[in-house]
């Protein structure tokens, strides 16, 4: 069941790339998506068996991401479709500088969003780090191609950064993955497997200083690829440059796999007898990077970089959540899918504003409601779903990490705490409700029809991360659970 | 077996030094090629046992990082057509120094790091580790997207180096998809160079400085 769930996308990205008819090849897109959630849901009822001798398995951790991967892919290509009927090839302006420029292929773009779920899947089923590892960096090269889906050079310039950046860093997390067999080495044993049942059954054999040397090396590593300050400024240029839905595929479903990276090495650093370790360096990490996003949010003049550095902020509270125990981590799990949803949304509500508009200047959008009705409902109700506000999601899970803070006694964080999510909160509702109220200056140059494609998939994104605000399913709650038990 | 592979490790510190003070992108491939030879022959040397999982992974490694990679760089330069100066943003014996320097830093560190086993040189660790910074220190000092493939390319090294120095048993399937992994790296890296090319009439990201906070 899992070689299924790895093939389906595989497959059909592959096919995607060799067929020249663009109505089969949006209609693979969306059938190998839908099959995905399909197959994806029904490894909720049926615990799928392990694969490739304990190198592949789904336990509840990984679950929980490849649901979170598997739904926001569903609502990225229906999205998609809609995009590149719009998109399609051929010479076009650059509205912020006036030059033309042409979109890579459409057969490109849409194999590669399909080879990037099937790295994604693979980073959620990985049960062995050297696999982790593997699928973490293909995520970054399937990815690479559609940050410059379109051709001109500022999005070159965010393609270029993203991939030195994070190749550089995962490579960091290599060195990681070999300190770690050096931690696990065993002279009587011929071959070091780094299967994660087997380092935690072993952890207590660990060498220690090689295991917190190998700690660090992760968390620099796949916390690059997260986003995580001071080493995330490949994440607001690539999140600005790419297509919307690319956008919010990195950010609702990328961001979270390296992320499981994160989670992978505190799950054996806590089986070792070092959680303590682990935690104090998620704690510094996460107010680090709130503590950046908090400073480049207010004022942000481009709105899509606004929620790229968003996304910053809210990747230091699912570490900050890791980094305070199991009801704290309880929180930044749940933290996970919430912000997942409510991010991918917002920025799907983004790709149509920019279509109405032609400006991602903030200056240049106003009067998003009078314009586009629906997409600036969303984006209100986004605004204040993505800040934490009741009834929403994010209002829990943020709440619940704000609670194993001062449980914790930890005054100092849970004030630091707060005061980035405050700041985070005024510069954010002053840009977006700057954005959708007033008049527009003048009509808006782009198309103002909102399609069917566009705000669908965005409105049923919402409506999950607003009623998981009042009811998390007692499945999804037992999961994450069992995936808090191993935390320690 | 011990002797052959400090040999070996001695000749990778000698080609990070010569990445480091060369002022062609030519033979920065060619010396980098060179050291993707030598890391085949370590491979081989540090393998302990007669099995074919050795001679295998030497062999894909030596096709890949010394004739693979340098080919397609050796071909994007050819493309670009660009000056062949390095241009780095911090000169030549400044390099050198610091490359000195971290050379020691290595050797401090890693002598306070518990030897992982005894059966291996004591040269692994320190050779590994001053190569992966000296592909750190080419990446952020070089100003040519060229060049910057060509540290990541030697950072890679200095971490395989470590691989195949001191973690005996790897799974062969791991280790041929962190090469395959590289493979698409360079790959998609090689392109990116090329686009560059194209769209700037040069590879040279220093000036690269379109997207940045406050445009304001």
């Amino acid at each position: 069941m899992i070689l299924v769930l790895l093939l389906v996308p595989t497959v059909g990205g592959v096919a995607a790339f060799f067929l020249r008819p663009a109505g089969p090849r949006r209609a693979i897109l969306i059938v190998a998506a839908l099959a995905h959630a399909l197959l994806t849901g029904a490894t909720w009822s049926v615990a799928p068996s392990a694969a490739l001798g304990g190198w592949l398995g789904l336990d509840a951790l990984g679950r929980i991401f490849l649901t979170i991967t598997s739904l926001l892919f569903v609502a990225a290509a229906l999205y998609a479709v809609g995009y590149l009927r719009r998109e399609g090839h051929g010479e076009r302006k650059d509205f912020a500088e006036g030059f033309l420029f042409d979109n890579a292929p459409e057969a490109t773009f849409t194999g590669c969003l399909l080879l990037f779920l099937a790295a994604m899947t693979l980073v959620s089923v990985s049960q062995s780090f050297g696999l982790l590892w593997v699928a973490v960096e293909a995520t970054t090269l399937a990815s690479a191609p559609l940050i410059y889906f379109h051709r001109h050079h500022r999005s070159l310039e965010a393609t270029w950064k993203y991939l030195l950046i994070c190749s550089v860093g995962i490579a960091l997390a290599l060195l990681g993955n070999f300190f770690l067999a050096v931690a696990a080495g065993d002279h009587s044993a011929t071959s070091v497997r780094l299967v994660l049942p087997d380092l935690v059954a072993r952890a207590g054999d660990l060498r220690v200083v090689w295991l917190r040397a190998a700690v660090i090396l992760f968390l620099v590593g796949y916390g690059t690829k997260m986003g995580l300050a001071p080493l995330h400024t490949w994440l607001p240029d690539a999140h600005s440059e790419a297509p919307s839905v690319v956008s919010a595929l990195l950010s609702g479903a990328l961001l979270n796999c390296a992320f499981l990276g994160i989670i992978r090495v505190q799950q054996v650093c806590a089986a070792a007898g070092q959680a303590a370790f682990g935690q104090e360096l998620l704690v510094v990490f996460g107010l680090l990077s709130m503590a950046v996003a908090a400073v480049f949010i207010p004022g942000q003049s481009d709105y899509k970089r606004m929620l790229a550095y968003s996304s910053v902020e809210h990747m230091g509270i699912l570490t900050l959540g890791i980094g305070l125990g199991a009801a704290g981590a309880f929180g930044g799990l749940l933290h996970t899918v919430n912000h997942a949803l409510t991010k991918a949304m917002l920025f799907l509500v983004a790709g149509n504003i920019l279509t109405a508009y032609r400006s991602k200047s903030v200056d240049d959008v106003r009067g998003v409601i009078r314009v586009l009705p629906a997409s600036g409902i969303l984006w209100v109700a986004g605004l204040f779903a993505i800040t934490g506000s009741p009834p929403f999601g994010c209002f829990l899970s943020e709440f619940t990490i704000l609670k194993a803070a001062l449980d914790q006694g930890r005054a100092g964080v849970a004030i630091a705490y707060l005061t980035f999510l405050a700041v985070v909160f005024v510069g954010m509702a002053t840009t977006m409700l700057g954005m959708a109220q007033g008049r527009p200056a003048e009509q808006p140059t782009g198309s103002a029809r909102e399609s069917l494609l566009g705000v669908v998939p965005a409105a049923a994104l919402a409506a999950v991360a607003l009623l998981l605000g009042v009811y998390v399913p007692p499945g999804l709650r037992s999961a994450i659970d069992e995936a808090v038990r191993v935390l320690g | 077996v011990g002797a052959a592979a400090d040999t070996v490790l001695i000749c990778i510190v000698l080609t990070s030094f010569l990445l480091l003070g060369s002022s062609r992108i030519g033979s920065c491939i060619r010396v980098a090629a060179l050291q993707g030879v030598l890391l085949g022959f370590l491979t081989l040397a540090s393998s302990a046992d007669l099995s074919l999982r050795g001679p295998i992974l030497a062999l894909a490694s030596t096709g890949l990082k010394g004739v693979a990679f340098p080919w397609l760089l050796a071909r994007a330069l050819r493309d670009a057509d660009v000056r062949r100066e390095v241009e780095p943003f911090v000169g030549y014996n400044l390099s050198l120094l610091i490359g000195t320097a971290t050379l020691a830093a290595s050797l401090w560190l890693a002598a306070r790091l518990p030897r992982p086993n005894p059966d291996v040189s004591s040269l692994v660790v320190p050779v590994a580790l001053f190569t992966t910074l000296v592909g750190l220190f080419l990446i952020v000092s070089r100003r040519k997207a060229l060049m910057q493939v060509l540290g990541y390319l030697v950072l890679e090294n200095g971490i395989y180096a470590f691989g195949v120095g001191l973690v005996e048993g790897t799974p062969m399937l791991v280790e041929l998809g962190v090469l395959l992994d590289l493979l698409v790296a360079v790959f998609v890296m090689g392109i990116a160079v090329f686009h560059i090319n194209r769209e700037f009439d040069h590879i040279d990201t220093g000036q690269m400085t379109a997207l940045k906070d406050w445009t304001r």
